[in-house]
């Protein structure tokens, strides 16, 4: 049978390990980029290695012509004749143009504000709300309590959050809390107190933002995430497990004699305890995101929160 | 007797295949149809080669059922477990399709992989058929976006904390990570919205690119053709067995075999 165009087999680069070297190289960087920073460079160095190997083998792999030496591609007969350029009008040209401009106008008319509607409202008016927690005195001197509150009406039930608080006193005369957030500093799930939990002797108030459960317990061994295990101080700070820094703490503010609660921040180290208790603070971050050390680079800008 | 019978015989088959012809004729589609049902299959594909329309099937499955729970379900906050329990409960048929439909997810994404491992070990994915295994591993990954979006829906203590991990565990990706969250969660928090955002996306937007995705697959296997096995000795640039079995011709037409059309590498 005749040998057609397009029967000969196709023109493949001959096999070769550097994809191999390359993929190794990719998955080190991956698992380092979780354990440790050395494993990400090495796997980088190897994939940067590899795939320069790997290109350059591909770009330069084709084969030659197969008879004798090749022309050069400017010389010899052409292969095929150069076929007349179609004659073009400037009206078929600005129909063309117009068709293409026109539509891709149109395109970024529609699909800009409809982008917009569907990302950007969860960037914009992310305030934070303050909340009544009631009366000072509900909240006995170093006694710790779980408080759940609404943290913003309008949301409901679904904005109900919880917080540990415990009163430290007088601070030169001003009333001092500890308000730490219950979300685990690992991927988010709700941190328990590592010791009894009063449930009989839970109070009810009525405060501007719907119900506030305040009850009493004892977290002797601070606190524990039933999830994957992180454990935290009572302090918040990250004593064991998978978590990235400490418990998120809340501001506070007292309003006539009522505790209000403010903004969450992120801690990344508490020394001491209690009202003297020296607190390294930074901006609010995710679950799971670093707030010091190199990794912390990971994330430069927060969206507002 | 007999050449009228064979003369009614005629009219009544021509007067069925009007229809068809009128269709045919119009639009080509039974052309098109007839085209990739009979296409040609290499001799020795196998029960493996069923893997994919296996998922396919799976998938069909999901759009039903799902398109009937979305006729009861009702997503938002207040309303989204309770709806769950009624269709469970209370309406007629409503554990049936709810089971398919959350069963069904599962048995798609094991399908889904099932059927990557054979083309894989086959080494289906080769030279010319690489794009469709990227159109494939894009079709995993929205498939495996679909249940994790629609695992938010039943908004029970499972569905909202497992979400919360979730976004959070995607909060994680190195500079990008807590604007997705953000997307993700449509603010800062999860909150009423976060819920009808995943059941849009669950229900419009993932399946939209699936479905595109699934087009765009099959017509990359119907162009390119499906791949024998890598015991085929037909392949291989042999010949095929002297006694090969009996060809399973009849059913919807002559086997290939049996018509003598099959293609020899040798030709």
């Amino acid at each position: 049978m005749e040998e057609r165009p397009g029967d000969e087999p196709p023109q493949l680069p001959p096999p070769s390990l550097w994809p191999v070297g390359f993929a190794v190289g990719i998955v080190c960087l991956l698992v380092g980029l979780v354990i440790s920073w050395p494993v990400a460079a090495v796997g980088a160095a190897i994939a940067l290695v590899f795939g320069f190997l790997w290109a350059r083998d591909v770009t330069k792999g084709r084969p030659e012509a197969p008879e004798g030496s090749a022309l050069p591609a400017d010389e010899g007969p052409p292969a095929m004749p150069e076929s007349e350029p179609a004659e073009r009008f400037p009206r078929n040209r600005f129909l063309e143009g117009a068709t293409l401009g026109l539509g891709a106008l149109i395109g970024v008319i529609v699909t800009l504000p409809a982008a917009g509607f569907a990302l950007l409202p969860g960037f914009l008016k992310q305030k934070q709300h303050k909340v009544d927690l009631g009366p000072i005195s509900g909240f006995e001197e170093n006694k710790w309590k779980i408080v759940t509150f609404v943290r913003d009406p309008t949301h409901g039930e679904i904005s109900r959050r919880t917080a540990f608080v415990r009163n430290n006193g007088l601070l030169n005369g001003v009333p001092s809390f500890t308000i730490l957030s219950n979300r685990c500093a690992h991927v988010g799930c709700p941190v328990q107190p590592g010791g009894p939990v009063f449930a009989k002797e839970e109070k009810t108030i009525k405060s501007h933002n719907g119900e506030v459960l305040i009850t009493p317990m004892l977290p002797a061994a601070g606190y524990i995430c039933p999830c994957h295990g992180g454990s935290y101080d009572q302090e918040g700070n990250r004593i064991a497990g998978p978590p990235v820094r400490g418990l998120d703490r809340y501001e506070f503010d007292i309003v006539n004699g009522r505790l209000v609660l403010g903004d969450l921040y992120s801690v990344i180290k508490v020394e001491g305890s209690g009202k003297t208790a020296k607190i390294k603070a930074v901006e609010l971050h995710g679950p799971g995101q670093h707030a010091d050390g190199p990794e912390s680079w990971l994330y430069p800008l927060q969206p507002p929160h | 007797m007999a050449a009228k019978k064979s003369e009614r015989r005629d009219k009544l088959q021509s007067a069925a295949l009007y229809p068809l012809d009128w269709l045919e004729e119009r639009s080509g589609l039974v052309g098109g149809l007839k085209y990739f049902l009979f296409r040609k299959v290499p001799g020795d594909t196998s029960w493996w080669h069923t893997l994919g329309s296996a998922t396919l099937t799976a998938f069909l499955v999901q759009l039903v059922t799902g398109v009937i729970l979305a006729m009861y379900y009702k997503p938002s906050p207040a309303e989204a477990h309770s709806s769950v329990e009624h269709i469970t409960h209370d309406l007629w048929g409503g554990w049936l399709v709810r089971g398919m439909h959350r069963w069904g997810a599962s048995v798609f994404i094991i399908l889904m992989f099932m059927h990557m491992g054979r083309v894989f070990l086959f080494g289906a994915y080769k030279y010319p058929r690489e794009l469709n295994w990227i159109v494939g591993v894009l079709l995993l990954a929205t498939g495996l976006f679909e249940g994790l979006t629609g695992y938010l829906l039943p908004f029970d203590q499972t569905a909202y904390w497992a979400t919360v991990v979730a976004v959070n565990i995607n909060g994680t990706a190195p500079f990008v990570g807590p604007y997705l969250a953000t997307v993700l969660r449509g603010g800062a928090e999860i909150g009423p919205d976060t819920l009808s955002r995943f059941y849009s996306i669950h229900m419009l937007l993932v399946p939209g690119a699936l479905i595109g995705l699934i087009g765009l697959h099959l017509y990359l296997v119907v162009r390119l053709g499906v791949s024998s096995p890598p015991w085929s000795k037909e392949a291989a640039g042999g010949e095929p067995d002297d006694a090969p079995p009996p060809a399973r011709s009849g059913l919807v037409q002559p086997g290939p075999r049996a018509a003598g059309v099959r293609r020899r590498p040798t030709e």
